[in-house]
């Protein structure tokens, strides 16, 4: 170990309080493109559960249900059931590959727009803005000591962020139950206690993430930024400060020109800072804190243009363009810059993944079968010498309709079968069996066949629709002998 | 090894004074929450022991002041499972056998409770399948020594199989034919010929004629003019696929020379009667059972004695 000791430097911070931010309101293209997001992101979230789809008397009649108590999602006229579930899967997957596209396409846009966190952290700033007052006046409240005053103000600001979070927590059970009766229940107070718990636990969530952790959860919580900073390369059309354009930053201009010194077009006036909601500096360069809102870009340019230079000098540009306009070059054009390999990679296997998920889609049977034989006996020989199995047969009918299925005896020369319910007096080489709506029939079905035979016989068990020969499903079974009859 | 505590300068707190390759470790003091938590659950594990069951003695443990016990947690649960059983067991109580299955709740859950029942009482015997092993019949076929509607399964189980104890139990005796001296071994290989004959495992024979002779006269009274057996005795159809003891020669041979007969208990001395009902229900519906007062007349000798 080190004998000496430096008293000069200060310990090491084991961790660093939060700066609080205070972001300055502004107006311009991508801060109105946000609007639209966030009214479109908004309307989706609160309104889907609301959309009704009539899907006949033995089905729900909402359009997005995920319905965990009778294990099925529903979706506008797609129905999943728990075992198809590598839908559900496969659109992940999509997800994920879209972030990737979109990623190394234009960076975090993902971040900067359509994020919950970011959507309802803009949406409870502009609400703190409305009540509040704008960056200085909410620094100012902030510095303030507690008054009465104060105490109100921060009061009514908790309590509209409250009743947004109450809002948002309270919206996501109607995705799980049928909303309109939910909703009567929920507050009658005859709804499930899920249902409360998990409007408590998204309210706090909500919040908290949206009032006060905000820009933390991005850079403290959030995984994705980690794995953005190494999805974007220097193609990627990102968020950048034009290094060579604004530097040497120069406050005073006037001055600055008459003692011929060099100036940048940056100026210093720090609106790029103020406006950003994490309370980055976006000249520092590329960094983990930058969700790509483009807000910085919105104030900029408005500097720009009341100092008389060009717009852009923070923009969406790529570090390559960056380097080729420091040297004069012209810049590639950004479609050039989105359209490259690793992009059309991406899209190509994005699209391939969502065409063999619709073929699949279309294609599926929504009649399936299962059977399991009976292991103790496996079989039993009946007065007539001949064998028995028993088999426990499963219908699926996916369905929101009654429906009448033909199982027969695929193989197995000489077998028959019949029900339990039923005598062997009935038995036959197949079986008509009605299976209610969305349900699985289970029947306990006895096969029986001569004795002499292998040991062990395959057969299938054919399922086939009766209003529908195409609708068809085997299950591959065996008929197990005592040791294979003499 | 610096075995010396110091003052660790830029934190201010003091080391434990060991030291591993210039790694040192510092004394940081236990947070207070932690500290308190840990007395927490001191006083607790207090209360915990005078509550609850705890210290050991050479008796057993200390009672503790609730009177909790493993055991009684046991016959709670037990209580509670058999008073959500009451309402259903009395109705199958109250339903006659034969009623069951027009009750299809009642008597799905008769075949439920008796297949519980089954697993204690009859797996020892006719196996945990219910198929049996030689000398134990196998309850899934559709073969049956004393009957296979639900009115003779139940009075079989109630009564037991020739059950010296028991005046109503199902009962009869084979002669043992050889060991006895009725016949000869020349005369029991006759007989089985025939046997093997009827049930198609043999051809026709001299052998075979002479014992069809044999068996019109000492078999037939019980297992029927044409070996097709006879419920009321107990006495196997041996035209059938079935054999309760094996159907080779050596074993024919050995139950006509020395009898063979299984024994079964009456459980009506160990269980209650809508246990046996539900017994009774199980075994039906293994797959064999037939249906009450509808004996099928293939079964029967035309003109047996009912």
């Amino acid at each position: 170990m080190s004998n000496v000791t430096d008293l000069t430097t200060p310990p090491p911070a084991f961790f660093e309080k939060r700066k609080a931010v205070f972001p300055k309101q502004i107006d311009g293209p991508f801060r109105r493109f946000k609007w639209l997001v966030m009214a479109i992101t908004l309307t989706i979230y609160w309104g889907t559960p609301w959309i009704r789809w009539d899907r006949g008397p033995y089905a729900p009649d909402q359009a997005v249900l995920v319905d965990l108590a009778n294990r099925r999602f529903y979706m506008f006229s797609i129905e999943i059931w728990p075992h198809e579930f590598y839908y559900v899967a496969g659109l992940l997957i999509m997800a994920g590959i879209g972030l990737f596209l979109v990623t190394s396409a234009v960076g975090r846009a993902w971040c900067g727009y359509a994020c919950p966190q970011t959507v309802w952290t803009d949406l409870f700033q502009h609400v703190e803005r409305f009540l509040d007052g704008d960056r200085n006046a909410q620094i100012r409240l902030d510095r303030a000591p507690w008054t009465f005053g104060k105490l109100f103000k921060r009061l009514r600001k908790w309590a509209a962020w409250l009743l947004i979070a109450f809002l948002t927590g309270g919206a996501w059970i109607f995705y799980f139950a049928d909303a309109p009766t939910l909703q009567q229940d929920f507050w009658t107070g005859q709804a499930a206690t899920v249902a409360y718990a998990t409007t408590f636990l998204l309210t706090m969530t909500t919040f908290i993430f949206g009032g006060f952790m905000r820009e933390q959860v991005c850079i403290y919580m959030c995984p994705w930024p980690r794995i953005q900073t190494a999805m974007t390369d220097e193609k990627s059309l990102i968020v950048t400060y034009r290094h060579w354009r604004g530097e040497p930053r120069t406050r005073g201009l006037k001055k600055a020109s008459e003692e011929h010194l060099p100036t940048g077009d940056c100026i210093d006036c720090m609106q790029c800072v103020q406006v950003c909601p994490t309370g980055i500096d976006i000249r520092e360069g590329p960094q983990i804190g930058c969700i790509t809102c483009a807000l910085c870009i919105d104030a900029c340019d408005r500097v720009m243009a009341q100092i008389g230079r060009p717009r852009g000098l923070i923009d969406y540009a790529t570090e390559l363009d960056c380097e080729r306009e420091k040297l004069g070059e012209a810049a590639v054009p950004a479609i050039r810059r989105l359209l490259r390999p690793r992009t059309l990679v991406y899209l190509g296997l994005w699209t391939a993944i969502g065409v063999a998920m619709l073929f699949a889609l279309g294609t599926r049977t929504r009649v399936d079968i299962a059977a399991n034989a009976d292991r103790n006996p496996q079989f039993v020989r009946l007065s007539d010498g001949s064998i028995r199995n028993a088999y426990l047969v499963k219908l699926r009918n996916m369905q929101s309709r009654p429906r009448e299925m033909i199982v027969s005896l695929a193989g197995l020369p000489g077998g028959q079968m019949w029900r339990e319910s039923e005598t062997r007096a009935q038995a036959g080489r197949s079986l008509r069996l009605a299976v209610p709506a969305d349900q699985v029939l289970r029947e306990r079905i006895y096969v029986v066949a001569p004795a002499t035979g292998a040991a062990r016989e395959d057969f299938a068990f054919a399922l086939q629709a009766a209003d529908d020969s195409t609708e068809k499903a085997r299950d591959e079974e065996s008929f197990v002998r005592p040791g294979g009859m003499q | 090894m610096a075995d010396k505590k110091r003052i660790d300068a830029p934190t201010g707190t003091q080391t434990v004074g060991h030291e591993w390759d210039g790694i040192e470790e510092l004394d940081t003091p236990m947070p207070r929450w932690w500290l308190l938590t840990f007395y927490a659950t001191i006083i607790f594990s207090i209360g915990y022991v005078v509550v609850y069951p705890a210290l050991p003695g050479l008796t057993g443990a200390t009672k503790g002041t609730v009177g909790w016990s493993s055991r009684g947690e046991l016959d709670k649960t037990m209580q509670a499972e058999a008073a959500r059983k009451a309402p259903i067991l009395s109705a199958i109580a109250a339903t006659p056998i034969e009623q069951l299955p027009a009750k299809p709740q009642l008597m799905q859950a008769a075949v439920q409770g008796g297949a519980a029942a089954f697993k204690t009482h009859c797996v020892q015997c006719h196996g945990s399948g219910a198929a049996g092993s030689p000398g134990y019949p196998n309850l899934n076929d559709d073969d049956w020594l004393w009957g296979g509607d639900l009115k003779a399964i139940e009075y079989t189980i109630t009564h037991g199989a020739r059950n010296p104890e028991v005046a109503t139990t199902r009962t009869s005796l084979m002669p043992a034919f050889g060991r006895d001296g009725i016949l000869t071994k020349g005369q029991i290989e006759d007989v089985v010929s025939h046997i093997r004959t009827i049930s198609g495992e043999e051809k026709p024979s001299a052998s075979a004629r002479r014992g069809a002779t044999l068996f019109e006269a000492n078999c037939a009274v019980c297992h029927g003019p044409a070996g097709k057996g006879m419920r009321e005795f107990g006495a196997p159809n041996l035209t059938d696929g079935i054999w309760l003891f094996g159907g080779d020669r050596e074993t024919l041979a050995r139950t006509v020379a020395d009898s063979r007969k299984g024994v079964m208990p009456a459980w009506d001395h160990v269980l209650s009667p809508v246990t046996i009902k539900m017994l009774a229900a199980y075994v039906h519906s293994l797959g064999g059972g037939e249906a009450t007062l509808a004996p099928n007349p293939a079964e029967r000798e035309p003109g047996a004695v009912e």
